[in-house]
């Protein structure tokens, strides 16, 4: 099957119960897509599927066929992202676990509300977990990237 | 998760040709319940079949009567939907509540439907909003549609094709949500139809989704707490019974104030 990622197309042998997840993780060894609860909760496996955050625990690669995915290792290019940037300088994370998955979301949020309220932000990040920041830097990160974002924008 | 062969259908015909050559077959949208029953291994399908690249199957459509949403629709595209938003606006809410938002950009109605979870909450959309399941046979009214926990009118290899939903006049949804899985502990949606007929669905709260007679008699008589007993309540880790029947009163107030206002 063919899948392309972070714009690379990339012909691959699977079995048909393979998870997007394994495919990124396993054969193209882009291990910083984590794998966290393995039940579509914890958010940690977030990547975006033709622009759309989805959790890659929770698709099968072949549902993924044709398809433009894009993981955090395919977010910055010469520097990191605006997201990764303010998450660093906001401390919007401590073990690191969840952060990839916590800017995959915030990069889809971003996309469809550039500026985003306290409100939007959480109900944005519903579908990823945290333990141990407790979320207060998290959302001042996204903002701070929303914030970059426009700067750059204009 | 078991092994088994992935098969794409590219029409409904071809979905049920699928389904009738291979045994033990499951369809497949966006699997956000298919899979992770699949790795619990609570399900065990040797075929699944993937309905979601069927074009006829997606998309939403303003009809003078009613509103048509495709099978395969997804949870987010249903929230977002100006259709949806202007001619139901608590169907639109009610899809902006499941889940989160990267389940919402998988999981599709026509899924949620079908598998009829006692606290999802499209079931009570569909109900309270006197929806027809149009599947590749027949149609079905969700009074006949739901018949109890997990389980629906569908037949074996019967796949949904559309829903379509009666307009009307006001409608309005109210949840209190799990805060893990998102899925109601209770809901309360309630539509006021152009002939006066009132409708309330419970979710969360029984075995499967319900009409509320007394609390439609009590949004006529202007009473917000009405009785709720049956023999069918859920209590589990996550709340009571007790709990729960109270929450679908507190809402059923909130949702009957909402309309009220607007």
């Amino acid at each position: 099957m063919q899948i392309t990622v972070n714009g690379q197309t990339q012909d691959l042998s699977i079995k048909d119960n393979t998870l997007l997840i394994d495919v990124i993780r396993d054969q193209l060894q882009l291990t910083g897509t984590h794998s966290g609860c393995d039940t579509t909760q914890c958010g940690c496996c977030t990547v975006l599927m033709d622009k759309v955050a989805v959790k890659s625990c929770t698709v099968l690669a072949r549902q993924a066929e044709g398809t433009s995915i894009q993981t955090i290792e395919g977010l910055a290019k010469d520097h990191l992202h605006p997201v990764q940037e303010a998450f660093s300088e906001e401390h919007g994370l401590q073990c690191g676990y969840c952060t990839p998955g916590m800017i995959m979301s915030t990069v889809y949020l971003l996309q469809t509300h550039p500026n985003p309220t306290d409100e939007q932000i959480k109900e944005g990040l519903a579908g990823n977990i945290c333990r141990c920041t407790g979320y207060v830097n998290i959302i001042k990160a996204v903002k701070s990237a929303a914030k970059k974002m426009q700067e750059t924008q204009v | 998760m078991n092994p088994f062969q992935y098969h794409i259908a590219d029409r409904a015909t071809n979905a049920k040709e699928i389904f009738s050559q291979h045994e033990n077959a499951k369809f497949l949208s966006g699997g956000m319940t298919l899979l992770p029953s699949m790795k619990h291994g609570l399900i065990q399908p040797d075929h699944l079949i993937d309905l979601s690249r069927i074009s006829d199957l997606q998309g939403i459509k303003d009809n003078p009567e009613y509103l048509s949403i495709g099978a395969t629709t997804k949870h987010q595209e249903v929230a977002a939907s100006e259709i949806v938003q202007r001619s139901i606006p608590g169907l639109a809410y009610l899809a902006s509540q499941i889940g989160d938002p990267q389940v919402r950009a998988r999981g599709t109605i026509g899924g949620s439907l079908a598998n009829n979870d006692p606290a999802a909450d499209y079931p009570a959309g569909a109900l309270a909003l006197n929806a027809r399941m149009v599947t590749d046979r027949r149609e079905i009214a969700a009074e006949n549609f739901f018949t109890g926990f997990y389980s629906t009118a569908l037949e074996e290899g019967e796949v949904i094709t559309q829903i379509q939903f009666a307009k009307p006049l006001k409608s309005a949804y109210a949840k209190c949500k799990q805060s893990a899985s998102g899925y109601a502990l209770a809901g309360v949606f309630i539509a006021v139809f152009p002939n006066q007929e009132i409708r309330v669905a419970v979710t969360g709260v029984g075995a499967g989704v319900f009409r509320w007679a007394e609390a439609e008699q009590a949004f006529l008589n202007g009473q917000f707490k009405p009785n709720l007993q049956r023999d069918d309540l859920i209590s589990d880790l996550h709340a009571p019974s007790e709990y729960r029947v109270n929450m679908a009163q507190v809402l059923f107030k909130k949702a009957a104030q909402q309309i009220q206002n607007n």
